[in-house]
C-alpha cells in the first residue's frame, strides 16, 4: 500500500502546493447532508406526481422505489471515490483522475448545466408560488413573477458569494423545516394523530395500472424527480473539514433521508388525491403536498407545507448555485476553461467570479425558458452524469484496487451496485427517449460539439502538468 | 396600489441593490489583488492553508 492515507487527520488526501488563497473548509457531515438532500428536496414537493399521470399511481410508486435503487447506486460509488478525491468539481475532478480529459470536460459541463438548469426551474417555482400566496391573500389582478424570480437567484448568489459556512447553514435549518413538514403531514392524515383521511383501496380501485406495463417504464422518467441532485454532496469535498468522513456520511444519511421522504410522499398524496388530478401538474396538482394539506383542513398544516413548499424550492437554487460554481470554479483552476474563472475571493474564500459569471445565464433561462424544457434539460444532463459513473467505479477499482489506496468508505458488492446503475440508466434513456426524443438527440449533439471543439482547441490550453494533485501511487497496468 | 405592488417594486429594489453590491465587490477586490493570488488556489491546497492560519495563530497567541 503506498504511504498515503487520506483518512487520517492530517492528510485526508491533501497536500501543498502553494495556494495564497484557496476555499475554506469549514464544513461538517450536517452541511452535506444540507446540500444533498436541500436541492433533491423540492422533487417531493412538486414534480414527482408526473409519474402518476405516465402510469398512476402504484407507477409511481414502483418508478419511486426503482429511482431509489439507481440513486442508492449513485450515492455509495460517490461515496467510495469522492472519499479519495476530495477537491472541488466533484464528479468533474473524479473523471478527470480516473478517465481523461475529455471526459472530465463533459462530465464538468453536465454537471454545471444540470445545477444551473435546475436553479432556473426552481427560481420560476417560487415566482409561481409568490403569485398564488398573493391570489389567496386577496391581490387583485395578476402578480408580475418577474421580480420574484430575480430576488429569489440574486438573494441566493449574494449569500453563496458572501460564504459557504452561512449558505450551506441557511440550507441545513430550510431542508429541515421542509423534511419535518412532510412528517407532520404524514403523522396527521395517517391517522396516527387524530383523525386520517387516508383512503387508498377506494382511490385505486380500477386505476391499479391504467396504462399497463408501459406506463410504469415511463413514469421512470419522473420517478428521478425524486431524488435529483444528490449526487451533488460531491462538490463540498474541498470545503468540508474532513472529506473521508464528511462526505460518505453525509451523502449515505441524505439518501436514506429522501428514500423515507419519498415513499412518505407518495402514501400520503396518493390516499387523499384521485390520480387524475394527482398526475396532472400542469392543471391539476402543481404542489400535491400542499394540496394534501389544504384537503386535510388544517390551517395550521397549509401553511406548514406551504413554508415547506418555499423552503424546499429556496434550498434547491441555493445547492445548485453553491454546486454549478464549484464545477465551474474547478475547470477553470485546471483551464479546462479560462482561468480566470479559478480565482478565490480572498476574504469571504468563495469561487466568486464563477458565482457571478453564472448569475445572468440562471436569470435568462428563469425568465425565457418554458418549465418543463428547462427541467427535461437538467434532468437529461444529470442522465448522463449518472451513465459516467459506473464506468468510473469500475475503472477507479481496476487502476486502483482497495489496498493501493485507503479509501473513507467502501462500498460493498462491487461490482453489482456499478451493473444495477448502468442498467437502470439504460432503462431511464429509454423511458425518456418516449416523452422527449428530440430534446434528448438535441442534448447529446450538443455534447458531441462541445466535445470537437474541446479536443481539437481548448485542450491546448489545459494545465496538463497542474491537474493531478492527488497524491496516489501509479494506477495498475501504467 | 396594494401590498403585494409595493412588494413587486421591494423585490425589484433589493435585486438592484444586491446584484450592485456583488459588482462593487468584485471590481474592488480585482483592483485589490494581483491575479497571481486570486487564480492560486490549487486542488489539494486546502490542509496545508489550514495548517498555516493555525501556525499563525499561535505566533500570535
Amino acid at each position: 500500500m503506498a504511504d498515503v492515507d487520506i483518512t487520517s487527520q492530517t492528510m485526508d488526501g491533501m497536500g501543498p502546493h502553494g495556494t495564497k488563497v484557496g476555499l475554506l473548509r469549514v464544513l461538517g457531515p450536517a452541511h452535506v447532508w444540507a446540500l444533498g438532500v436541500g436541492i433533491v428536496l423540492v422533487g417531493e414537493y412538486m414534480g414527482w406526481n408526473f409519474a402518476v399521470g405516465k402510469g398512476g399511481a402504484y407507477a409511481a410508486l414502483i418508478a419511486c422505489w426503482f429511482a431509489g435503487i439507481l440513486y442508492s447506486c449513485v450515492a455509495m460509488i460517490d461515496s467510495e471515490v469522492t472519499s479519495t478525491v476530495a477537491s472541488a468539481g466533484g464528479q468533474y475532478t473524479q473523471a478527470k483522475h480516473i478517465i481523461g480529459p475529455l471526459m472530465a470536460f463533459n462530465v464538468g459541463l453536465y454537471l454545471v448545466f444540470a445545477y444551473t438548469m435546475l436553479e432556473a426551474a426552481n427560481a420560476i417555482t417560487a415566482g409561481y408560488l409568490f403569485s398564488v400566496v398573493a391570489q389567496m391573500t386577496g391581490h387583485a389582478g395578476e402578480l408580475d413573477q418577474r421580480p420574484f424570480i430575480i430576488l429569489v437567484i440574486m438573494f441566493l448568489a449574494w449569500l453563496n458569494y458572501r460564504g459557504v459556512l452561512a449558505t450551506l447553514t441557511f440550507n441545513l435549518v430550510i431542508t429541515a423545516v421542509a423534511f419535518l413538514a412532510i412528517i407532520v403531514l404524514f403523522l396527521s392524515t395517517s391517522g396516527i394523530l387524530g383523525g386520517g383521511i387516508m383512503d387508498h383501496a377506494a382511490l385505486f380501485e380500477g386505476h391499479e395500472l391504467p396504462y399497463g406495463w408501459i406506463g410504469v417504464l415511463a413514469a421512470m422518467h419522473f420517478g428521478l424527480w425524486y431524488y435529483l441532485g444528490i449526487e451533488g454532496t460531491t462538490q463540498a469535498a474541498e470545503e468540508v473539514r474532513s472529506p473521508a468522513r464528511a462526505l460518505p456520511f453525509g451523502t449515505l444519511a441524505g439518501i436514506m433521508t429522501l428514500l423515507i421522504a419519498a415513499t412518505l410522499t407518495w402514501y400520503v398524496c396518493s390516499g387523499v388525491l384521485p390520480w387524475e388530478f394527482l398526475g396532472d401538474g400542469v392543471n391539476g396538482s402543481v404542489a400535491p403536498l400542499f394540496d394534501t394539506a389544504r384537503l386535510s383542513g388544517s390551517n395550521a398544516l397549509v401553511w406548514l407545507l406551504g413554508f415547506g413548499t418555499l423552503f424546499a424550492t429556496l434550498a434547491s437554487a441555493n445547492g445548485c448555485i453553491n454546486d454549478a460554481s464549484r464545477a465551474w470554479f474547478a475547470m477553470g483552476r485546471d483551464k479546462y476553461l479560462p482561468g480566470w474563472f479559478g480565482a478565490v475571493h480572498p476574504r469571504y474564500r468563495t469561487p466568486y467570479r464563477a458565482i457571478v459569471f453564472l448569475v445572468p445565464i440562471a436569470l435568462i433561462f428563469a425568465l425565457g425558458a418554458p418549465l418543463d424544457q428547462v427541467i427535461t434539460f437538467s434532468i437529461l444532463s444529470g442522465l448522463l452524469g449518472y451513465t459516467f459513473m459506473p464506468l468510473n467505479i469500475i475503472l477507479f477499482r481496476r487502476k486502483w484496487p482497495l489496498e493501493t489506496i485507503k479509501r473513507g468508505y467502501e462500498h460493498p458488492f462491487h461490482p453489482i451496485p456499478a451493473i444495477t446503475l448502468l442498467t437502470l440508466c439504460g432503462v431511464t434513456f429509454f423511458a425518456v427517449f418516449l416523452g422527449y426524443g428530440t430534446q434528448l438527440v438535441a442534448m447529446i449533439g450538443f455534447y458531441i460539439v462541445v466535445s470537437l471543439w474541446f479536443h481539437f482547441w481548448r485542450y491546448r490550453f489545459v494545465n496538463r502538468g497542474a491537474q493531478f494533485t492527488m497524491p496516489w501511487p501509479k494506477p495498475r497496468g501504467y | 396600489m396594494d401590498l403585494w405592488n409595493w412588494l413587486e417594486y421591494g423585490a425589484w429594489g433589493l435585486s438592484a441593490l444586491l446584484g450592485l453590491h456583488m459588482l462593487v465587490d468584485w471590481l474592488r477586490t480585482d483592483s485589490t489583488y494581483s491575479e497571481d493570488v486570486l487564480t492560486s488556489s490549487r486542488e489539494g491546497e486546502i490542509e496545508a492553508l489550514a495548517e498555516q492560519h493555525k501556525a499563525k495563530e499561535a505566533q500570535h497567541g
